[in-house]
């Protein structure tokens, strides 16, 4: 299945499994700067946050052909949508699952944590077995990134979430921050999976498949070969730094970052305002309905007329809700990463290490740019998309109820027409 | 224009409509909801009267006590319309402020106590979100104000005996002097008083069980048009939010859109549609407030109500009081004639103390109660007369009212969902319109 994978870029160097391509001089080549090809834009498989799409996509590839998922019969769960922008010349090639579920509390004497499940499923050789189980928490997470970067210094690492509380919050240990902090580490990982060279860390596989002890003396040992590679190539890259000039193409992707940062910040800040007006709108709108049926108790030949709008009411207030989660599910997590990856792509490192992608004439380097990119604006278009269709889909039985309303109160009047005639 | 004033003996008499110069004794006001309460005088001509307040305009005058301030006129035409070929003719037009509408108000409240008389539309806007003005002055309250002013008007008019009062005639036709005609009435002096009603609520003993349910009733209405009014206005104060958030998505779309070479086009026109969806909820919500105030006006209607049912309290209780001291009167001939003494009275006291009175005394006494108890007798009976007709034709407008009320109220709901279709139908559009643009990035 490797090999599969690998045939639509340059014939592999014969390297060890571990990196077997060009585009990572830090994973697996010896020499930093060489391809030998021309890397071809990896068309990734769409990241996929609900666990049951993830389950999906491994048991049923032809669920992700489908193009016209419209259908009343199609689970039309707002993500499965997802499904069917893909890049068509791509044949679904995922053989690395992965979720990140069922956080639970651990009190020791020294403090209190969270642990997440992990299960990942695979079909690699170099795994061995198919399927694991293991408990993670945040703090092996940050190990995790910690390593990742070192060992691939030009590559951009996906952002975890936030380490501390958001301002607002009263305990570190409340549902909707450790749900919130679940999707988002779930979606970390899967990036990394999805990821032409980061999915073959050592650490990464490390990570998903040691038993805790394992682990721990793992995190012990110093350095290994692959970092101390990054360390070189960092100090190359920092050396060469001086001496660069300014080529346009920096230039553009200095301000292009710097723009980007503004308006996700923004489209972030935005998002979150939405929602909050929405709950709000929610929570007044639940009391609206009963106060008709309150009224309907003094209102002898109003009775019907008012149940029936109060309970038109309350279905709205139901919809309503279910577009509320809806944004919480797709856009919100969306539009967040991206913010946290603007952030880490301002830093100094960060914009150093995308000088470095300019100026190597190293395309692959390049060429991970291109991939964030790439999957940057399929992930916010995706994300609006799926909020557009939320809003629809609220309108839509909003529309409904009223309209069954109006329908009713039309016969009722034509049944009591015709029964005064004499 | 000349009346006599009316006998004040008499229960209240509205002032006639002496006919005018036109045979019709009436106006048969045919407009609005109401048609088929309007009493048509057929005159020689068939003619229907049009009620319009079609206008309002800001005025700068002095009051009172000379001091200079700023009201509101609204313009009042009325048209008659040929029945024949439907053409109507501007027969008068005049301009009548607030406190104006306030004056006929109070005199038809004094004048016909067994109708519940149409209420008038807030005179300082309530149920405020946070959008709308509590100004008074502010345009979209003075345009909603005359709306009601209008409604309040069509509503005398097709009523069948508010309309064919002569003071609503001349309100509608004398402009100058009209304050003096009604104030000449003495209606003024003719109201019950506060204090008297209050009194007689608290101790009337057998009110008519329908009115005292009627009260609980209005009560109650008053009491849940005003909480469906306050959530409907918080709900509009969250809706109006999260409509014009997603305005904000439209700026910065567009200047995304600049930078993003892949996404610009796609971005760009999404952003419109968002812009487009934000402002749309200014209509949506102009609409609401159109239904908000036919709720009001029966939130207002619950006051009226409430008065038909005090002026019964006092009558009844006005009844038990003379059928108390008839009572009491009787007692006291008998006391006199018999020569036994039960009740206490101060004659008797003053007897005792300082002697008998004398036979002459006593007979004359006992004829001043007979008389006393005679007078008494007819004014019960007459009173009791009052009371009955007042009940008879106080029910028969508020059943009049009730059937008015469920056809309004239930025309009021639909609307309202109405309403609600339109704004779903332009969301489904906008949101396929973005859908569109976005997955075209």
């Amino acid at each position: 299945m490797e090999g599969e994978r690998r045939a639509s870029q340059a014939p592999s160097s014969g390297l060890p499994a571990g990196g077997a391509n060009g585009e990572s001089p830090g994973g697996g080549a010896p020499f930093p700067g060489s391809s030998g090809s021309s890397a071809l834009l990896q068309a990734e498989v769409l990241d996929l946050d609900e666990d049951e799409d993830d389950l999906e996509v491994f048991s049923k590839d032809a669920s992700l052909m489908d193009m016209n998922s419209f259908s009343p019969m199609m689970p039309t769960s707002p993500l499965s949508m997802i499904n069917q922008i893909k890049f068509e010349d791509e044949p679904d090639l995922k053989d690395l699952f992965i979720t990140v579920d069922e956080p639970e509390s651990h009190v020791t004497t020294i403090e209190t944590f969270i642990t997440y499940r992990i299960i990942t499923k695979t079909s690699r050789g170099e795994f061995d077995s198919s399927e694991f189980e293991v408990r993670r928490r945040y703090q092996d997470f940050l190990w995790l990134k910690g390593k990742l970067e070192e060992a691939h210094p030009t590559l951009i690492i996906p952002p975890l979430p936030e380490k501390f509380i958001v301002k607002g919050m009263v305990e570190r240990f409340n549902d909707d921050f450790i749900e919130t902090r679940r999707k988002a580490l779930h979606k970390f990982l899967n990036r990394i999976a999805d990821h032409p060279t980061l999915t073959f860390n050592e650490d990464f596989k490390i990570f998903l498949t040691a038993q805790a002890w394992e682990l721990s003396s793992h995190k012990k040992q110093g350095p290994g070969l692959l970092s101390r590679m990054g360390q070189t190539v960092r100090a190359v890259a920092s050396s060469m730094r001086g001496v660069k000039n300014r080529p346009e193409e920096f230039m553009e992707m200095n301000n292009f970052i710097e723009l980007f940062s503004q308006k996700i910040n923004l489209i972030d800040k935005i998002s979150q305002r939405i929602y909050k007006e929405e709950r709000e709108y929610f929570d007044e709108m639940k009391e609206y309905g009963p106060i008709h049926i309150l009224w309907s108790a003094s209102e002898e030949d109003l009775v019907d007329t008012l149940k029936d709008v109060a309970s038109c009411i309350d279905r709205c207030c139901k919809a309503t809700e279910k577009r509320m989660s809806g944004l919480s599910e797709a856009l919100l997590p969306v539009v967040h990463e991206y913010v946290l990856y603007s952030e880490m792509l301002m830093l100094p490192e960060e914009i150093g290490k995308l000088e470095d992608k300019v100026e190597c004439a190293n395309n692959a380097l390049k060429a991970d740019w291109e991939r964030w990119k790439q999957n940057m604006q399929n992930d916010i278009k995706l994300a609006f998309t799926d909020m557009a269709e939320e809003n629809i889909h609220y309108y839509e039985q909003c529309l409904a109820t009223w309209e069954s309303f109006l329908t009713s109160q039309t016969n009722l009047h034509l049944e009591e027409a015709s029964e005064d005639k004499p | 224009m000349e009346q006599a004033p009316p006998d004040p003996e008499r229960q209240l008499q509205p002032a006639p409509l002496e006919p005018l110069g036109s045979p019709d004794a009436g106006l048969g006001a045919a407009v609005g909801k109401e048609a088929e309460g309007a009493g048509e005088e057929s005159s020689g001509v068939d003619t229907k009267i049009e009620i319009s307040v079609s206008e309002a305009e800001k005025r700068t005058g002095r009051n009172a006590m000379n001091m200079q301030e700023t009201y509101t006129a609204y313009l009042i035409e009325t048209r008659s319309v040929e029945h024949t070929d439907g053409q109507s003719v501007l027969t008068d037009s005049l301009w009548r402020r607030y406190s104006e509408f306030e004056l006929l108000r109070s005199y038809l409240l004094v004048y016909y106590p067994h109708i519940v008389v149409p209420p008038l539309p807030e005179k300082r806007a309530e149920f405020v979100w946070h959008k709308l003005s509590a100004d008074n002055m502010d345009p979209d309250f003075v345009e909603r104000r005359r709306i009601g002013l209008e409604n309040f008007l069509l509503r005398i008019a097709s009523h069948p005996i508010l309309c064919r009062d002569k003071i609503f005639y001349l309100f509608l036709t004398q402009e100058g002097n009209w304050k003096e005609t009604v104030n000449e009435t003495g209606f003024q002096l003719k109201a019950d008083s506060r204090l008297k009603a209050l009194n007689a609520t608290f101790r009337v003993k057998n009110p008519d069980k329908r009115f005292t349910d009627l009260k609980h009733y209005s009560d109650e209405l008053q009491s849940v048009i005003s909480h469906l009014l306050r959530v409907r206005a918080r709900v509009a104060d969250r809706l109006y939010g999260v409509y014009k958030v997603h305005g904000n998505y439209g700026r910065v779309f567009s200047e995304w859109s600049a930078i993003e070479k892949e996404m610009g086009d796609g971005l760009q026109s999404a952003g419109h549609h968002m812009d487009v969806y934000a402002s749309s909820i200014d209509d949506i919500l102009e609409d609401e407030e159109h239904y908000a105030d036919q709720l009001k006006e029966y939130l207002f209607y619950a006051e009226a109500l409430r008065a038909v049912c005090r002026k019964h309290e006092l009558m009844q209780y006005d009844l038990e009081m003379a059928a108390q001291d008839l009572a009491s009167k009787k007692q006291q001939c008998e006391e006199l004639v018999t020569g036994t003494v039960r009740t206490f009275s101060l004659k008797g006291m003053t007897t005792k103390l300082f002697g008998q009175e004398t036979p002459e005394q006593r007979e004359a006494r006992i004829k001043v109660l007979e008389e006393q108890i005679n007078e008494g007798e007819q004014q019960l009976k007459s009173k009791n007369l009052e009371g009955r007709e007042f009940v008879k034709n106080a029910w028969a407008d508020i059943e009049r009212f009730k059937e008015q009320k469920n056809r309004d109220l239930k025309e009021a709901l639909i609307s309202y969902a109405v309403m609600q279709i339109s704004m779903c139908k332009k969301g489904i559009q906008v949101w396929t319109n973005a859908k569109e643009c976005f997955s075209k990035m």
